[in-house]
């Protein structure tokens, strides 16, 4: 039988899940038996999860895609004309007219390439986007595997190394681990609100050197789980940084269309390189990457994710299309995507519904946003910076000291001890800190606020009185 | 120098340095004294494994399908009137019609609105909510658990022991991933390991379907080929699996077996006394079997059968049940659903040590999930109409229409490539591929060699250009040396297929006369 010892060692070196939603699930299933619980049922916020949280998909989309699984639908009144129209236009481009054949390319179908690259085109104001350098796949993470498979390289002193942001994506750090790369922390600032200081960068890109070769910055904006939008100056600084001390700009931007700070606008890292002038635009190697998986959508089961690729070498872009060619990107996603970049216009018949539902999804996250702000810093022991953007809180922990030694004696870091108990004893499911890099003292939790404000209000209720519970018990 | 060219030339010196020491090329100062800066990504800094990956099945030839049909498009005059994608095994583009019943419940699950629309039969409706309920916010758009939605596994793991004749199956067992080549390619990555003549190894049939060697490639893992017996209608013999295993043990360390089943591009459907021949060889010689049976619907020929891996495993008693490791994969994309796009699947690993499970687990997790409208789908082709339900005529009726014409289309296919002289064509026993064997005449292996392509890859071309045919090459799939093949889809329907037929016999002929 195979053992330990023959597991790839790429793979062991993976870091350990917090399996908080495993727990979550079997806290269901067990109430769902008949047990009894102090609640009702699970909420689990953990992740960016909107539909989880019971927010409700968006109407045009969801009929648009159900027309082009059953087309049948298309021959009745079932749905508004645009709807129909939009999902004849969509089947049109699918091989054999059905979502379930292949995609004509391995780097998704043609048409929705071109769909994407015209939409970055008029987000950043006409910035030329090739349709070509757009490659689809199934959801974020694969996207962003593909380019760190594609740089991994090295080991110990040459081990091919990332710059990633602290608190970081809570996925990443296990994408890293899978592709044997490491992880090179460079804190944002949190009494700034999480913001991005280029000193921070060359401080982090200085200590690297001598134990990994850096050969690219990850940058999450809006970010997750920070909620900071960055400006122009960072921006700016970023990709000089990245210009002259030869970074990849790995640039995830999924909640770009969530940004509801008053003074804040999502600024696309392209947008900002091209504005720089050839003499960047030209040479600063980039990969953006966009998802369904967003504040909008929230379509994250359907998995549909694509990345820009500006600048790579061709021949090396080339090896990225080949490493993808085996892998057909799913279809509905692509076409999930499509109606993302091309929504209802004026005059539509869905256009009124349509722009009501993404109204009202933008004002309950930004008042959801403001709302768990407020509370969350009236919580003795609880602090928590402005959020500007995404879709995510994520206040910092003050832990009794009684509470941080029970979790070291159980091998555990406190905030998952305190996300376990939380979810145990209240039947609400946050993220801890540490899967978003967070691992050491400075506690931290994440919790998604993108859920029916009913829900983020019982979120917080039950959070604020679990976490009086623990000051009390473990003074 | 003013202080902001000094300040400039510092900076310049310094990230030089840094760029040195962090292994990148430096600067280089080009006649107009410009600086040329080198890339970050450039062919030596990249992963060194990522260059031996190749596909053919989407290879060069489908570039230059997918030209022509710009060309077509544009008015060029061309010896056809359309492009034919006979090299993917895509249904759907062939026009295969998908079952109307799967379609409705996904369709309902997308916009549960419909099911207050009474067009939709009731069964379609309830197995809509059931779907809808397991999942997160009642929504496919929630994320699932990584393993896979729980009433899915169980259903899963229901489908297999009704399958198998009772054999217990654990839906712990069972993962549900993004097409089988998610599953395959994890189980690859999960088991290579070692370095020099200690590296995994990895047995695959030659011919076989080029995922394996691109994913092999890719993790630098060693491919351990064993060729299939052509003259015997592409059977497997446990004598050339030894040799292979052998000769291998000399350089690399061969810890797992790859069979497809039935195969891929060959067609062929094991036999149950080979199956277990291959169960009690991976026993002796300790290797984790890995089953490919996506085409396990996808049997034609009289007399054939298909048997899963498992199934016999449990039937040969504890001495294997209980020992041999075995993975076996499924899919939504072929069978009679032929729903690629999905990108449905799932895995059963059996006897796997429980750290190593863990390992698995934590792999797959690190993706979040696959995508849940096909696990959804999965869910429907383990737990189909059953008899009494509303939607059940009608399921059977697409289903068996969907089978009974591949069935036919395999027949024409055999029959037809063997009228040509100088092609010759194994039964297609199963699965949608017909890989006959063409005789090249050496003028055209000298012309192709001169090329710098392969003779059938040479083959391929021109009949692409001649007829709008659309194959892969053997060499894509590999095959003994000295010999040619190419892969063609049998998917096309009937009528089209004859015409498709008819015109590769003719190109046949041609192409033999002009090179003789």
């Amino acid at each position: 039988m195979s053992s330990m010892q023959q597991v790839n060692p790429k793979v062991r070196g993976i870091r350990n899940i917090v399996n908080l939603q495993g727990l979550a699930a079997q806290i269901t299933q067990q109430i769902a038996k008949g047990e009894q619980k102090p609640f009702q049922r699970v909420i689990d916020v953990s992740s960016g999860d909107p539909h989880r949280t019971g927010m409700r998909p968006l109407s045009f989309a969801r009929q648009v895609l159900a027309a082009c699984l059953y087309p049948e639908l298309l021959k009745d009144n079932s749905f508004p004309s645009d709807v129909r129209q939009r999902a004849q236009k969509l089947l049109g481009v699918c091989n054999g007219g059905s979502v379930g054949s292949y995609s004509a390319s391995s780097c998704g179908i043609p048409q929705i390439q071109r769909s994407i690259a015209e939409f970055i085109t008029r987000r950043d104001g006409g910035v030329a986007s090739d349709p070509e350098d757009i490659i689809f796949s199934s959801g974020s993470q694969t996207t962003l595997m593909l380019v760190l498979h594609l740089m991994s390289s090295g080991q110990g002193p040459t081990q091919a190394g990332v710059l990633t942001p602290l608190p970081c994506p809570h996925t990443l750090p296990m994408l890293l681990d899978e592709a044997a790369i490491k992880l090179i922390p460079y804190q944002l600032l949190e009494e700034q609100g999480w913001a991005l200081e280029l000193e921070e960068l060359q401080r982090a890109l200085r200590a690297a050197k001598g134990h990994c070769e850096p050969r690219a910055i990850y940058i999450s904006n809006p970010g997750n789980p920070t909620g900071h939008v960055q400006d122009l100056k960072t921006i700016e600084g970023v990709i000089r940084f990245a210009a002259s001390e030869q970074l990849l700009l790995l640039v995830e931007e999924v909640y770009q269309d969530s940004v509801f700070g008053q003074e804040q606008k999502f600024l696309s890292y392209k947008k900002v390189l091209f504005d720089m002038g050839p003499k960047y635009s030209d040479k600063v190697e980039m990969v953006s990457f966009h998802s369904i998986s967003n504040g909008i959508l929230g379509e994250c089961g359907l998995r549909g994710g694509y990345m820009e690729v500006i600048n790579m070498d061709p021949l090396v872009k080339s090896f990225l299309m080949s490493m993808q060619a085996p892998y057909s990107p799913p279809v509905l996603p692509q076409l999930a995507l499509e109606i993302m970049v091309n929504p209802p216009s004026p005059g539509d018949d869905s256009h009124e519904v349509y722009s009501q539902e993404v109204l009202q999804r933008a004002e309950i996250i930004s008042q959801n946003a403001r709302r768990g702000c407020e509370f969350l810093n009236n919580i003795a022991g609880m602090s928590c910076q402005p959020v500007m953007g995404g879709v995510f809180l994520y206040p910092s922990l003050q832990l009794p000291v009684e509470f941080i030694q029970q979790a070291e004696v159980l091998g555990m870091q406190a905030d998952v001890l305190y996300c376990q108990k939380l979810l145990e004893q209240e039947g609400v499911c946050l993220g801890p800190g540490s899967e978003n890099g967070h691992d050491d003292k400075n506690f931290h939790i994440r919790l998604c606020v993108l859920a029916p404000p009913a829900v983020l209000e019982d979120v917080l209720q039950r959070l604020s009185s679990f976490h009086l519970r623990i000051q009390e018990r473990h003074h | 120098m003013n202080h902001g060219t000094s300040l400039l030339w510092k900076r310049r010196a310094l990230s030089s340095l840094s760029s040195t020491r962090r292994g990148l090329p430096k600067e280089k100062m080009s006649e107009n004294g410009m600086m040329s800066r080198p890339k970050v990504l450039t062919i030596d800094t990249i992963n060194p494994t990522v260059k031996k990956v190749e596909y053919a099945v989407r290879g060069p030839i489908v570039q230059r399908a997918v030209e022509l049909e710009r060309e077509l498009s544009e008015g060029m005059k061309k010896p056809f009137a359309e492009v034919i994608k006979a090299n993917i095994g895509d249904a759907h583009a062939m026009g295969q019609q998908p079952i109307t019943f799967f379609r409705q419940v996904l369709a309902l699950c997308s916009y549960p609105e419909l099911l207050s629309d009474s067009s939709f039969p009731e069964d379609a409706k309830s197995r809509a909510c059931r779907i809808l309920n397991s999942c997160g916010g009642n929504s496919m758009g929630a994320y699932s658990a990584s393993q896979g939605i729980d009433s899915v596994r169980q259903d899963v793991a229901r489908y297999i022991e009704r399958r198998d004749g009772g054999v217990p199956c654990d839906p712990d067992n069972i993962y549900l991933t993004t097409g089988a080549s998610d599953g395959i390619v994890t189980m690859l990555k999960l088991l290579v390991c070692g370095e020099g003549a200690t590296r995994t190894g990895v047995m695959i049939s030659i011919p076989q379907y080029p995922l394996y060697s691109a994913a092999l490639a890719e993790l630098g893992a060693v491919q351990i080929n064993y060729y299939l017996n052509e003259e015997k209608c592409w059977s497997l013999d446990i004598d050339e699996l030894q040799r292979a295993l052998n000769e291998a043990r000399l350089y690399c360390n061969p810890r797992a077996l790859c069979i497809i089943n039935p195969g891929n591009p060959t067609g062929q459907v094991q036999t149950r006394e080979c199956i277990e021949d291959v169960i009690r060889f991976a026993a002796k010689e300790r290797l984790f079997l890995m089953a490919d049976e996506v085409y396990q619907d996808n049997v034609y020929a009289e007399g054939c059968q298909f048997h899963s891996f498992k199934k016999v495993l449990f039937e040969m008693g504890p001495e294997y049940s209980e020992t041999v490791e075995l993975a076996s994969f499924h899919s939504t994309s072929k069978c009679y659903m032929g729903e690629c796009g999905f990108r449905g699947g799932y895995m059963e690993i059996i006897n796997m040590d429980d750290d190593v499970k863990a390992q698995l687990t934590k792999l797959l997790s690190v993706r979040l999930c696959s995508p849940v409208p096909g696990q959804a789908l999965m869910d429907l082709v383990v737990n189909p109409p059953q008899p009494g339900e509303p939607s059940y005529e009608r399921f059977i009726k697409e289903r068996t229409a969907t089978l009974s014409a591949l069935a036919e289309k395999a027949k024409l296919t055999e029959q037809v490539l063997n009228t040509v002289d100088g092609i010759s064509c194994n039964p297609v026993q199963g699965a949608m591929y017909s890989f006959p064997r063409i005789t090249i005449p050496e003028k055209a292996i000298q012309e192709a060699k001169k090329l710098g392509q392969q003779p059938d890859m040479f083959y391929c071309m021109k009949m692409l250009e001649e007829t709008g045919i659309c194959l892969v090459p053997g060499s894509g799939f590999g095959q003994k040396e000295g010999t040619y093949h190419f892969r063609m889809t049998i998917l096309p329907p009937t009528d089209k297929l004859k015409i498709l037929l008819n015109s590769v016999k003719e190109f046949h002929q041609r192409f033999t006369q002009q090179y003789s």
